[in-house]
């Protein structure tokens, strides 16, 4: 058996066995399979990748069984295994292995544990069948696949109402997204003849410059195509406009958060878009429009970024930010660097996620930063762990020497968007820079908030009530350091096992792979999977020296404001906040996207269905067709008064006269 | 093919066993009702079995002529298979759904039975009178049981379901007469290849399009289903979103495509209108209900849209995928009613508010309403994305603006679906009745269990249901060729040359 179908299946059957099994198996033996399902998953593919890194491995397709055959129209389920599946394979299985492992630890107090550790599993599965999808449809079963896991993780904890309305929003957001997915897989087929993907990048460069109808438009074929599917990659990937789910979905468990919030499903869209790049490469116009809703998203969350108290709201609009700078890098024809930012960004954003896990566990579920604070001391390897993914996503390191993960790969996005020589790539470009001093702010803010400064625990409430559980009998022992007497507690081995390992991973991933990813004459690990030209990767390394030390001084500089506002100066932030009030409650309250969407659609469908019903149905339908008509019958007939009790025999009557006078016809004829 | 008659055998199982129900007492007509349906449904698997895939277009064809111009004609093509297989496979599962039934069993049992028979007699007819028999009789086991063992309102149900379903038949039956005399023949496949003067075609169309459109049933004449589904016993509804929605669809498939194919085409815009006004007008109003089986029923007018809509696409992929959702639908939508069923038998109550927090006190009833519920949103590998894909994918080939918004609903369904979904089994419990019922107990998971089984083939293996009707999709292709409307798209050819030096494959140097 080739092992890529382990890879795939040993999950589904974890969850499948896991999930039916439950408490008839109970909880450990649930979570060793799940757990044992993935390891092993990762463990097979770390090899391929390797394979591709040394140049060894060829691309294949296994072919398992056929899907739909309609005319022409012909899918299999197939997985194709080449560089970029690769790559998205020990990303997936890392991260989720390390997230099942961390649950242990995490969910250790859930009464639910195996229906959690199902759902983990079936997502890692959808995943999968997502990134080996050889055919566009297989890709939107995978897509559809980690929509459903992840509504029904977000809406984990049932019983509360705002993660299961999160969960609702989640998917009904995405759904738009996938609107245009489908139609976008719907006009390829039209204009390709087939979903194959291999087929379509190859017959693409063909079509461009043709135009093509669409809801009344003349369209540049690819540009439409593009776009329609990009939109799909739009509502996965939560950029703007159809990133209001992603915050809200933190509601469900933190691993969660990290696993499919941060590290893998949502760079489903890049992953799209990169597989797709030799496609999108032949409409300039989709490129552009690639690139802008990038740039505006990374700007847009990481403006939001800045003001929330929730660490993990932090966490998840960083996400988002982090997921536009991937986009400039695919908009300008750079989805080697694109791949890379994901490949890194999996790891360091995945720590950050369970290290505030950790941190939540600690402080006994409180997520609100303005009540940490000076927990450095107390839990010293979440901080440590913590700081390391801080110094990746900032992009620490020195101009060719070395850094940390995202300093190779966010520079070289900011690199290849200021070499590309476009309006679209210096919009970018500039976006990206003022963003990354936003990001270098509100990562050092969190630090700060958190780990620094004195203890603020006294006014949170989960606090207090762990207190008074605890002490509970000898009164209120409440602490004047500002700890309420509370002592957090550092994580058990396995949740600081992963923490442990996905630092080493943000610490290490972008030093030891950058030549493969974003250098030159490495066409033997990306094999065209992905469009790279030489010719942009040479214009990249040749930029000005202030191109490449400006993300250094942004970095330093958001710093030294973090540490002005939230060390030196602790009443500043407010004050500032105060001078710029409408600012501020602008930033604050996001943009106000929730409340506009609220108002234009939401409510104005629920008001339509109602008045469609009532007025539509009922009143002009109902009063009009048959009531109207029953009152007719009634008046003409009054002789005829048992119309309710008669009607069914006056029907077969009806019936049998038809057809006696029918068939009289035909016999006389 | 078998040395008997097997579909007057199947015809004559339920209407045997509908006769001995009459005669016996309660207790023995459930077991006879539930023997009957089951022998019928292994008579259905011997038919799959023998049926020759790729063979002749009809198969176990029967004739007697009974007088002049009539005739016992019975035969069925792949598209009269499935859903012959649909009728047969649902029927164990609405008796044992019926098993709580306790006022007058002999008589409801007889009547299931005797539809039973009907149904299998609509798609096996081959007789263009007999076929109106079984069409129009069809319905009146349906008012009996919505009459007699419905809800509250059943006589304003069955009296709206009766007013519309008259206008209809009578048009429809004007148009048949018509139609003999013409062609000069009642054998539906000789009318199926008769050119009728396209003149007429259109008035014919139109008498066929009343009665379909009310049964399918379409904007505006949906009024009649929510109220029926809301007063019928759960089995009723089962059956009657299983497979009496289905006649609708099987009319225009049978009769308006292949036998008025230039009226059809005359018509598409009628067509695509009124079931672009479905998807989103009844998706709107399932957002809105507070009762369980009336936001089903709305649910149900709009998959039926899509299903006019891939039907009208003049394409396989339309054709099929329009097929496939009525299989799909048929199985989804049913099995959503034995949900509600479910829990009505519980707490006796459709309100949805009533409930909450099902999770909590029935895990595996959730699991199996959650596997629905995503059969009904059509999530891929369950057989209403495949179904949905397909037509959808076939009325984009005709216009990108009817693909557009019939592909709206696909979001609305996730709207209303995943909403009533919430209200049911998320959340804390809100009532200590709802909290204390009891979790599916074996004769419930007997019923939900095989559906679930056969939702999730269609949608990871779908071949085994388009393979039968493959050759029949073609066979109504190719009456439909000559009067096919060119699509919208208008593709012009590609000028490639000016980026081909860009970036093709650079990083392979």
């Amino acid at each position: 058996m080739d092992p890529i179908l382990l890879i795939v299946f040993l999950p589904l059957l974890a969850a499948i066995i896991g999930g039916l099994g439950n408490r008839a198996l109970g909880n450990t033996a649930v979570k060793t399979l799940t757990t044992g399902a993935l390891f092993l998953a990762c463990g097979l593919s770390w090899p391929i990748f390797l394979g591709f890194v040394a140049g060894l491995s060829h691309e294949y397709t296994v072919s398992v069984l056929q899907w739909v055959q309609s005319g022409s129209l012909k899918f299999d389920w197939a997985f194709r295994v080449d560089t970029l599946t690769a790559i998205m394979l020990v990303v997936v299985t890392t991260v989720s292995a390390l997230v099942h492992l961390y649950s242990w630890g995490y969910m250790d107090e859930d009464p639910d544990q195996p229906r959690f550790f199902a759902y983990l599993s079936l997502f890692t599965f959808a995943m999968l069948m997502l990134v080996t999808a050889d055919n566009l449809v297989q890709m939107f079963f995978g897509w559809e696949g980690v929509g459903l896991a992840s509504y029904l993780l977000i809406g984990f904890w049932f019983k509360k109402p705002s993660a299961s309305a999160a969960a609702i929003k989640a998917f009904v957001v995405n759904r738009v997204g996938d609107l245009g997915f489908m139609l976008g897989i719907f006009g390829t087929f039209l204009v390709f003849n087939t979903v194959s993907i291999p087929e379509i990048l190859v017959r693409a460069p063909a079509m461009a410059g043709s135009t093509i109808h669409f809801l009344g438009g003349e369209w540049d074929t690819m540009t439409i195509l593009s776009i329609l599917l990009f939109i799909g990659a739009m509502g996965k990937s939560a950029q703007l406009g159809l990133h209001t789910w992603l915050p809200d979905a933190m509601e469900g468990p933190t691993p969660v958060s990290a696993l499919i919030h941060a590290a893998t499903m949502v760079t489903a869209g890049v992953f799209m878009v990169c597989r797709l790049s030799p496609m999108f490469q032949t409409s300039p116009v989709a490129m552009d429009v690639v690139t802008y809703v990038g740039a505006a998203t990374l700007l847009f969350a990481a403006t939001i970024g800045t003001t929330q108290w929730d660490i993990k709201r932090v966490i998840a609009y960083s996400t988002c930010s982090q997921l536009g700078y991937m986009f400039v890098a695919a908009g300008v024809g750079a989805p080697g660097a694109a791949m890379f930012h994901l490949f890194t960004h999996a790891f360091f954003k995945a720590l950050l996620f369970l290290g505030a896990g950790s941190v939540i566990h600690a402080m006994h579920h409180e997520q609100d930063m303005r009540f940490y604070g000076g927990l450095r001391k107390h839990i010293p390897l979440t901080f440590w762990a913590m700081m390391a993914g801080t110094l990746a996503i900032t992009g620490v390191g020195i101009v060719d020497v070395v850094g940390l993960a995202g300093f190779y790969s966010k520079d070289s996005i900011l690199e290849a968007a200021y070499a590309s020589h476009s309006v679209a790539g210096s919009f970018g470009f500039w976006m990206g820079i003022i963003a990354a001093l936003l990001t270098s702010f509100y990562s050092w803010r969190l630090m700060f908030l958190t780990f620094w400064g004195k203890p603020r625990w006294d006014q949170s409430e989960h606090v207090q009530r762990a207190v008074h559980d605890h002490h509970h009998g000898h009164g209120h022992a409440h602490g004047a350091d500002g700890t309420a007497g509370y002592h957090p507690h550092e994580s058990p081995l396995s949740m600081l096992i992963p923490l442990g390992l996905l630092s080493l991973g943000a610490v290490i991933s972008g030093f030891l792979f950058h030549h493969e990813f974003i250098s030159a004459g490495t066409g033997y690990f990306w094999q065209g999977s992905v469009t790279f030209s030489e010719e942009l990767i040479h214009r990249m390394h040749g930029v000005p020296t202030w191109v490449k030390w400006a993300p250094f001084g942004v970095m330093i500089t958001g710093l030294g404001i973090a540490w002005y506002g939230y060390i030196a100066n602790p009443g500043f932030p407010a004050k500032f906040a105060g001078a710029i009030k409408p600012i501020y409650t602008f930033v604050y309250n996001k943009w106000f996207f929730d409340e506009l969407y609220d108002r234009i659609f939401v409510r104005p469908g629920f008001w339509l269905g109602d008045k469609f019903w009532k007025l539509g149905d009922i009143g002009v339908i109902d009063r009009f067709g048959p009531n109207g008509s029953a009152w007719v019958v009634a008046q003409g007939s009054r002789l005829a008064s048992k119309l309710q009790t008669g009607f069914l025999y006056s029907y077969a009557l009806v019936m049998l006269l038809g057809l006696t006078a029918a068939i009289t016809w035909v016999l006389v004829h | 093919m078998l040395g008997f008659p097997i579909l007057s055998l199947m015809l004559a199982v339920p209407l045997v066993a509908a006769f001995i129900c009459l005669l016996v007492n309660a207790q023995m007509a459930r077991t006879v009702a539930l023997a009957a349906t089951l022998a019928n449904f292994v008579l259905g698997v011997v038919l799959w079995c023998q049926f020759d895939v790729g063979g002749a277009q009809w198969q176990f064809q029967e004739s007697k002529e009974l007088f002049s111009g009539f005739a016992w004609k019975l035969g069925i093509d792949g598209i009269a298979l499935l859903l012959i297989m649909l009728s047969v496979f649902l029927m164990p599962i609405c008796i044992l759904a019926s098993q709580g039934i306790e006022k007058r069993v002999g008589e409801y049992m007889a009547a299931f039975l005797v539809m039973e028979t009907l149904m299998i007699g609509v798609f096996a007819a081959q007789d263009l009178f007999l076929f109106y028999i079984f069409f129009e009789a069809g319905l009146i086991p349906m008012y009996l049981i919505i009459g007699v063992w419905g809800g509250a309102e059943r006589i304003y149900a069955s009296y709206k379901f009766f007013l519309y379903t008259l206008l209809g038949s009578v048009l429809m039956l004007i148009a048949m007469i018509w139609m003999v005399q013409e062609a000069g023949t009642t054998d539906i496949p000789a009318l199926m290849a008769y050119d009728f003067p396209v003149d007429a075609q259109q008035w014919l169309w139109l008498a066929f399009f009343a009665s379909f459109a009310v049964k399918m049933p379409m904007w505006p004449v949906h009024t009649w289903l929510p109220d029926a589904h809301v007063q019928a016993p759960t089995a009723g509804s089962v059956i009657l979103a299983g497979v009496l929605l289905k006649m609708g669809g099987y009319g225009f498939i049978r009769f308006s495509l292949p036998m008025f194919p230039q009226a059809s085409a005359d018509f598409v815009w009628l067509v695509y209108w009124l079931s672009m006004i479905a998807v989103v007008v009844t998706s709107l109003i399932a957002l809105v209900q507070h009762d369980m089986k009336k936001l089903i029923a709305y649910s149900s007018v709009a998959h039926m849209a899509i299903v006019t809509v891939g039907l009208f696409a003049f394409n396989t992929q339309g054709l099929e995928g329009a097929m496939i959702v009525m299989l799909s639908h048929g199985l989804v939508s049913g099995a959503l009613f034995l949900c509600v069923g479910v829990i009505y038998d519980r707490l006796h109550t459709r309100e949805i508010e009533r409930y909450g927090g099902l999770s909590i006190n029935m895990p595996k009833y959730a699991l199996f309403f959650m596997l629905f519920t995503m059969a009904s949103i059509g999530l891929p590998a369950t057989g209403g994305f495949v179904g949905e894909f397909l037509a959808l994918a076939g009325i984009y080939q005709q216009s990108s603006l009817v693909a557009f918004v019939a592909a709206t609903g696909i979001i609305l369904g996730a709207g209303y679906m995943l909403y009533l979904y919430r209200r049911i089994c998320f959340g804390d419990h809100k009532n200590a009745d709802a909290a204390a019922m009891p979790d599916l107990n074996l004769r419930e998971w007997a019923m939900l269990a095989p559906i679930a089984a056969a939702v999730l083939w269609m949608g990871v293996y779908p071949e085994t249901f388009l393979a039968p009707m493959r050759g029949d999709i073609r066979y109504v292709e190719t009456r439909l060729a000559a009067a096919k409307p060119t699509g919208d798209a208008q593709l012009t050819a590609g000028k490639p040359a000016a980026r081909q030096d860009h970036a093709q494959h650079g990083g392979a140097h």
